[in-house]
């Protein structure tokens, strides 16, 4: 859809019809001492040619190393076709756009995307999307929070195996509501939640957070989570890989009910790593709690001529009616990442996920083993993993990694910053990007790296 | 011209109560606020147990173009609520003052700033000028 400007002549015009003397006059009521002059720490406007040459030199600080950080965000294999498509200019613009039905096409995409994020997870109802995975749990908790109304308290827990950035985010949303989060102990032998390490004498919460596959690739028995977590009134939230859910079990049926609310990062279903974004966020629910559910979400349904069509279902609780009671402040969504999701679920079809998945796991042991074969190197936790692991090594990562770069290899995530207790930990990542010879590269500077940095020390 | 039953007291807030012999008051929403709402889609109902203070939030009720606030006209106690409007909202629409009722509450004495069926017609008459 273009965007038109007025011209000055249709401007004036407007003014006059309203008796405005100029656009300014329309600000009137803005207090003077709330406006500024100039903005501070903003640079001064660059030329196209000077901001393409500061662009091309960002990018190639992304020198294309091998890649073996997760935490996250994954490098997969993203077929030419999706961006093609993407690109476009029918479906390059980055919004839902305001005379929404007017872009039946655009409608369209989001209504095929929302049905494949109901078929993954299992659940009812899929938003059109939120900003990225971290802010989509802290939707996913303020919207248990107004579903659960029996439950009076504002204590959400968190399985052990949740992202540690997912939580701050989460508490810098959702804490100005007064929202507690607290953590399930980790039992440090599984890698996974360890309910018995729970005061369950506490106030019952009003949702539970499970992180499946968790921060630390491990598998979360989360039948028994999520039972645990409804006997005692509170809502579900599940925080998973969509990857992962072409072969794990789908959220709507954890446990005897199901996982109430669903969220997760979208970036593995064909966004590229890129600096870290844009990426896009998951969520889907329960119909029965639909009406609390934030964003934007599109409905197929037939026109005055019975024909098919696509519209945006449920406005009534979004800002622009409901104002300062509106379900969330989000009124949008990443179209654009979301138009890439839907083109690369819609190649691959489910086999096709379902393949990336297992060559993934298959990747990633392969990776392992290669790993804990190396003297003083050995698997942090026994529970079965998705396409990550937790290696410990006898020695600080932080210089293991430094060293890895210097080689062109970005060799994991260091866990001490966030998990001191779990001593030098190591999370590694293989996805189906990574053949035989640079999984056996890294293996082998690894090895190299570590030997050096012992004889440096020795 | 929307339908005033005569034995019911009205709200600037558009309910109607009526003063049930046990003690109780039914709310609901008048003929006028239904009309001017639009077809219902959904109503977000109070728990039974729970305490509202007069002028209060005490429901939504969602059309297709609009949420609006259901205030509580009086402080009191959710008694009952209807359930048959969870699914089946257009009630309201069709039966406003019978099967349309939103809840029942006991007072608690608090608030009580209602008009007579010909104040509220003299209201809505002015709002529709």
């Amino acid at each position: 859809m273009p965007f038109i400007p007025h011209t000055e002549e249709e401007v004036r015009e407007m003014l006059a019809v309203i008796g405005a003397g100029n656009i300014d006059d329309l600000f009137e009521e803005i207090p003077s001492e709330l406006l500024i002059d100039e903005l501070n720490g903003v640079p001064d406007a660059l030329t196209e040619m000077e901001v393409s040459r500061l662009m091309r030199g960002r990018a190639a600080e992304d020198r294309g190393a091998l890649c073996f950080i997760g935490a996250g965000a994954y490098e997969h294999h993203i077929p030419t076709a999706v961006w093609d498509i993407t690109t476009r200019g029918e479906f390059y613009s980055a919004y839902t756009p305001y005379q929404a039905e007017a872009s039946q096409g655009t409608l369209q995409v989001i209504y095929e995307y929302q049905s494949m994020i109901t078929a993954l997870t299992g659940l009812d109802v899929s938003n059109a999307s939120l900003y990225d995975g971290a802010s989509a749990l802290a939707e996913a908790a303020l919207m248990a929070v107004r579903a659960n109304r029996k439950c009076k308290s504002k204590r959400v827990l968190l399985a052990a195996g949740v992202a540690p950035v997912y939580r701050k985010v989460a508490q810098t949303i959702a804490g100005s509501q007064q929202l507690q989060f607290e953590s399930i102990p980790l039992n440090s032998n599984t890698g996974t939640s360890d309910l018995a390490g729970l005061d369950d004498g506490a106030e019952p919460p009003v949702a539970v957070v499970i992180q499946q596959p968790s921060f630390f690739g491990t598998l979360e028995d989360v039948d028994r989570l999520c039972d645990w977590a409804q006997e005692r009134g509170a809502l579900v939230i599940a925080v998973v890989n969509p990857t992962s859910l072409a072969l794990l079990k789908a959220p709507g049926h954890w446990g005897t009910q199901g996982a109430d609310i669903a969220c997760g990062e979208g970036q593995p279903l064909g966004v590229p790593l890129s600096s870290g974004g844009p990426y896009f966020g998951i969520m889907a629910c329960k119909e029965g709690i639909v009406r609390q559910m934030p964003g934007r979400i599109v409905g197929r349904t037939t026109d005055l001529d019975g024909k098919p069509g696509f519209t945006l279902t449920l406005q009534a609780r979004e800002q622009h009616i409901r104002r300062s009671k509106a379900t969330s402040n989000i009124c949008t969504n990443q179209g654009l990442m979301v138009t890439a999701a839907t083109i690369y679920m819609a190649l691959l079809g489910y086999d096709g996920l379902r393949r990336v998945a297992l060559a993934c796991i298959e990747r990633t042991k392969k990776l392992c083993a290669a790993l804990e074969a190396i003297d003083g190197v050995e698997r942090a936790f026994s529970a079965p993993h998705f396409h990550e692991v937790v290696l410990r090594l006898e020695r600080p990562v932080a210089p293991v990694l430094d060293a890895l770069a210097a080689r062109n290899i970005l060799g994991g995530f260091d866990l001490s910053k966030d998990y001191p207790d779990l001593g030098h930990a190591l999370l590694v990542c293989a996805t189906e990007t990574k053949t035989d010879q640079d999984l056996d590269a890294y293996a082998t500077q690894f090895e190299d790296v570590l030997q050096k940095t012992r004889a440096k020390s020795a | 011209m929307s339908e005033l039953p005569g034995d019911l007291r009205y709200t600037k807030e558009h309910e109607w109560l009526r003063q049930e012999e046990d003690g109780s008051v039914t709310v609901g929403i008048t003929d006028y606020a239904q009309s001017a709402l639009g077809d219902l889609v959904y109503v977000e109902l109070p728990e039974v147990g729970q305490e509202v203070s007069s002028g209060g939030e005490m429901a939504v009720v969602e059309s297709v173009k609009a949420a609006s606030d259901v205030y509580a006209p009086i402080g009191g106690t959710v008694v009952e609520v209807n359930e048959m409007l969870a699914d089946d909202p257009e009630k309201i629409n069709a039966d406003p003052y019978g099967d349309g009722w939103i809840v029942r509450l006991q007072p608690s004495g608090d608030g009580d700033d209602t008009m007579d069926p010909d104040a509220y017609q003299a209201f809505i008459d002015e709002l529709d000028e």
